[in-house]
C-alpha cells in the first residue's frame, strides 16, 4: 500500500518537469508569481511554460499550446494558472504527452454556485479519465522541498524539514510555512487543498504518513464532508506518524436538535474533539500551537513517561511554566533523593532544592551543561524543560551596540556570553540525542530577537526553539499524549 | 439526520430492560395500575420510593410535574398514584404508575449515544443534574470506543474531580463507569432501530454508578 501510493503521488510531488500553464508577463499575476517561484528556488527538473501569445517570460520561451511542446521533454506536472473554461482542452493535451499529475489554481468551481459545483464534477470526471492526479481547483500550490520545488502562487519558500503540511485554506499553508521560515523548523511538502475536489486531505495525510522525508503532517480542515471516513483514516495515519490538525469553524450546524440530550449537546466541535482524542490526533486550538506541536513532534523525541523538571535560571519563568503543566497530562516531579545530593555538589547552598530547579544565579562555567545531563540522565526523569538561555547574549547584544562595545574587556564578555548560550544550546540538543530524552528550550528572544546567539544555536543544533515556558508545555503534553497512544495501540493490536 | 415524527420513545421500563440487556445497572422499578399496588410495591422497596408517570409518549416529566420523589409513607404513595394517573394525556399513551426505591446520592452524571450524520454512532458522557445543558460540561466518542476511550471521557470533564472521592462521599467506580460507556457504544452499533438513548441521570450511590431514568428513541 505504502510504495503505491508513494508511486501514485510521484508526479505531484517529486516531478521530473513542469509546465506551467498560463504564464504571464505580467508580475502581479498568478501566471509568472508560479514560474518566479519555481525558478527561483533551484528546482532542478525541466520547467515549461504556455501562454496562448506564446513570446518569452523569465528566461523561459512560452509555447502557444501543449501540443507544440516537443515531445523529448520530460514533464509530469502541469501546474495550471488558466480560466476554468479552457481547462478541459489543457488537460486533454496534457494527458496525450504523458503528463500524470495537475495542481488547479482556477477559480470558478464549485466555490462559485451551482454552474461551478457542476463545472467541478466535470472537472473530476475528466481528471479520472485521463488518469490524471488532481489537485485543487481553486489551490494555491504546492511546495517539496526535497527536490527544491516552490510551485506557489504565494510566498515563502520554507526551509526543508520534516513537517508535511495540507490545508483545505490556501493562506494557512502560507502562514505554517512563515512560522517555519522564522523557526527554521523545516517542511517537506505543503499543498493547498483547494476545493479538493478529487484528492482530499485524507488522501494526502496517506501519503504523507508513508513518505519517507515525513516525520509529523500538519492539517488545516474546515468542513469535513464525512466525519466518520476522516476517523478511520485519521487512525491510519497516527498508527505511522504524529497528525497535527486544527480545525477552523467551531459552530454547530444545528440541525441536530432530538429528542435526546445527547443529541442537543452534540455540537460538530464537540464530537470533532472527542474523535481527535480517539484518532490519536494532536488537535491544536491555534495557529501558534498547530506549529509548535508540529516543530516538537518534528524535532523532538517522543517522551516515554510523564515526569518534567524543569531548569531555570529565571525564576519566575519556572513557575508560570509549572503552572501550565497543572492543565496538562505532565507531572512535575519531585527532584528524587539522590538527583538533589549530587545536585547539591553543583550549585550553592541556596538552590531551590525542588521543581523546578533554580539555580539561583550560582551558575559556574559549566553548571548548565552539567546540572542538564544529570537530570536528564535520571531514569525517573522523562523530558526536561530548559529556560532562560540568550539573556546573557541579549546583554552582550546592549553591550555591542553601546558606546564601550570596542573596549577590550567588554568584546571579551561579549564572546564568552555569546559562546556559552550557544553551548548550553548545543548541549540541550546533544544530551537529548544521548538519553532519547525531549529536552525542550523555550524562550521570548525566539519571537523578540531572533538573532539572539542563544535562539540561533537551538536553530542550529536542529531544535525548535519555543516562545515561552507554557507554549513548550502544550507542545510537550501533545507528545506525551501521542507516546501513550502508540503505546495502547501497539498493545491492543 | 432523523426527524422526530419518524421515530418513538421506549416507556420508561422499556427503556431499562434494553439498558439492562446490556449489564447496564439500573434502579429496580415496578410498574403498577392503581393505588393499592403502588403501596404493595413502595413496601417491597422501603421508603422512601419515587412515583412516576409511565407512557410511551413521555419525554420530559419533570416538567411537567410527573415525578414524584421522596414518598414517605402508603398514604402519600396512594395520593401520588391517583394524582399522576388523573394528570395523564390521551398523547401520553400512559400504561400505569412506576415506583422505583429513592436512591440518595449527590453527584449526578449523564450518558447517552445517537448517531450523527456525519460522524456516525456516538458516545456521549456528561455532567448531570439540572445544569447539564447549560454548562454543557460533556465529552464525545465514537462508537465502538474501548475502555482507555471511556476513561479519557471521564478525565476530560471540568468536573473530572467529582469522580473522585469528595464531600465525605467514595471516589467513583470508573471501571464500572467506563463499562456503562462502553456498553454504550455496543448498543448504538448492534441495535439498528435505536436512534438515541439518554441515561439521565446517572447517580453515583455509594461510589456505584446506577441508572436512575432512560430515554429510548427508537425507529418504529
Amino acid at each position: 500500500m505504502g510504495k503505491d501510493l508513494i508511486e501514485l503521488f510521484a508526479p505531484l510531488f517529486s516531478p521530473r518537469g513542469v509546465l506551467v500553464a498560463g504564464v504571464s508577463s505580467h508580475p502581479g499575476k498568478f501566471g509568472y508569481v508560479t514560474l518566479h517561484n519555481i525558478l527561483s528556488s533551484g528546482y532542478a527538473g525541466e520547467v515549461h511554460g504556455t501562454n496562448k501569445e506564446g513570446g518569452e517570460v523569465l528566461g523561459i520561451s512560452l509555447f502557444k499550446s501543449v501540443v507544440d511542446i516537443p515531445a523529448e521533454a520530460v514533464i509530469d506536472l502541469v501546474f495550471v494558472c488558466t480560466p476554468a473554461a479552457s481547462n478541459e482542452q489543457l488537460l486533454r493535451d496534457c494527458a496525450k504527452r504523458g503528463i500524470k499529475a495537475a495542481f488547479l489554481t482556477s477559480a470558478g468551481y464549485g466555490e462559485a454556485g451551482d454552474e461551478g459545483e457542476k463545472a467541478e464534477r466535470q472537472l473530476v470526471d475528466l481528471a479520472d479519465e485521463l488518469e490524471i492526479l488532481l489537485a485543487g481547483p481553486n489551490g494555491q500550490g504546492l511546495v517539496s522541498t526535497p527536490i527544491k520545488l516552490c510551485a506557489q502562487i504565494v510566498a515563502p519558500n520554507p526551509p526543508s524539514g520534516a513537517i508535511a503540511i495540507v490545508s483545505q485554506s490556501g493562506n494557512f499553508v502560507s502562514s505554517f510555512e512563515n512560522f517555519s521560515l522564522a523557526a527554521q523548523v523545516g517542511v517537506s511538502r505543503a499543498i493547498s487543498a483547494g476545493n479538493a475536489a478529487s484528492l482530499s486531505v485524507s488522501d494526502y495525510l496517506d501519503y504523507y504518513s508513508v513518505d519517507p522525508e515525513t516525520r509529523v503532517s500538519l492539517a488545516y480542515v474546515e468542513g469535513i464532508p464525512n466525519g466518520r471516513d476522516f476517523y478511520q483514516r485519521a487512525r491510519q495515519v497516527t498508527a505511522l506518524k504524529p497528525l497535527v490538525v486544527l480545525k477552523g469553524g467551531a459552530t454547530d450546524n444545528g440541525q441536530r436538535a432530538a429528542q435526546s440530550h445527547t443529541g442537543a449537546l452534540a455540537q460538530d466541535d464537540r464530537i470533532f474533539r472527542g474523535m481527535a482524542r480517539q484518532a490519536g490526533i494532536a488537535q491544536a486550538f491555534s495557529v501558534e500551537e498547530a506549529f509548535d506541536v508540529s516543530a516538537a513532534f518534528a524535532t523532538q523525541p517522543l517522551p516515554r513517561g510523564p515526569r518534567v523538571m524543569i531548569l531555570t535560571v529565571v525564576g519566575g519563568w519556572g513557575v508560570v511554566t509549572a503552572d501550565a503543566m497543572s492543565d496538562s497530562d505532565l507531572v512535575l516531579a519531585d527532584i528524587p533523593k539522590d538527583l538533589e545530593k549530587i545536585i547539591d555538589k553543583k550549585l550553592p547552598a541556596r538552590w531551590s532544592r525542588n521543581n523546578p530547579i533554580d539555580c539561583a544565579g550560582g551558575e559556574t562555567r559549566d553548571t548548565i551543561p552539567e546540572i542538564m545531563a544529570i537530570i536528564a540522565d535520571h531514569p525517573e526523569v522523562d523530558a526536561v524543560l530548559y529556560l532562560g538561555i540568550g539573556i546573557q547574549s541579549n546583554q552582550a547584544k546592549m553591550f555591542r551596540t553601546g558606546p564601550w562595545g570596542n573596549d577590550p574587556d567588554v568584546t571579551r564578555i561579549i564572546a564568552y556570553h555569546e559562546r556559552q548560550d550557544a553551548r548550553f544550546a548545543l548541549a540541550a540538543a546533544e544530551i537529548s540525542d544521548q538519553t532519547g530524552k525531549p529536552i525542550l528550550v523555550a524562550t521570548e528572544l525566539s519571537l523578540t530577537d531572533p538573532t539572539n546567539a542563544g535562539v540561533k544555536a537551538v536553530k542550529d543544533s536542529g531544535r525548535y526553539c519555543f516562545p515561552s515556558g507554557p507554549r513548550a508545555v502544550v507542545a510537550l503534553n501533545h507528545l506525551w499524549r501521542y507516546s501513550q497512544y502508540r503505546k495502547k495501540s501497539n498493545q491492543t493490536k | 439526520m432523523t426527524k422526530k415524527s419518524e421515530t418513538k420513545t421506549l416507556s420508561e421500563p422499556e427503556s431499562r430492560a434494553l439498558l439492562r440487556q446490556y449489564e447496564i445497572p439500573c434502579v429496580s422499578d415496578s410498574l403498577v395500575e392503581g393505588p393499592d399496588a403502588a403501596v404493595a410495591a413502595a413496601r417491597e422497596f422501603g421508603y422512601p420510593v419515587v412515583l412516576k408517570l409511565s407512557g410511551a409518549g413521555l419525554a420530559h416529566k419533570s416538567e411537567r410535574g410527573l415525578v414524584r420523589l421522596g414518598i414517605g409513607d402508603e398514604e402519600s404513595v396512594s395520593r401520588a398514584c391517583t394524582d399522576l394517573l388523573a394528570a395523564a394525556r390521551p398523547e401520553d399513551h400512559a400504561n400505569g404508575v412506576l415506583v422505583s426505591p429513592m436512591v440518595e446520592g449527590s453527584r449526578e452524571f449523564i450518558a447517552g449515544c445517537y448517531r450523527d450524520s456525519s460522524f456516525g454512532a456516538c458516545v456521549m458522557f456528561g455532567l448531570g443534574g439540572v445544569l447539564t445543558e447549560a454548562l454543557a460540561d460533556i465529552s464525545f466518542r465514537l462508537a465502538p470506543l474501548d475502555h482507555y476511550d471511556a476513561m479519557g471521557m471521564m478525565s476530560e470533564l471540568t468536573a473530572a474531580r467529582l469522580l473522585d472521592e469528595t464531600r465525605g462521599e467514595p471516589a467513583v467506580d470508573r471501571k464500572m463507569l467506563s463499562y456503562i460507556l462502553e456498553q454504550l457504544g455496543v448498543l448504538i452499533c448492534e441495535r439498528e432501530e435505536v436512534v438515541s438513548v439518554d441515561i439521565n441521570p446517572i447517580r453515583i450511590v455509594d461510589g456505584k454508578p446506577l441508572a436512575l431514568d432512560a430515554l429510548v428513541e427508537v425507529r418504529p
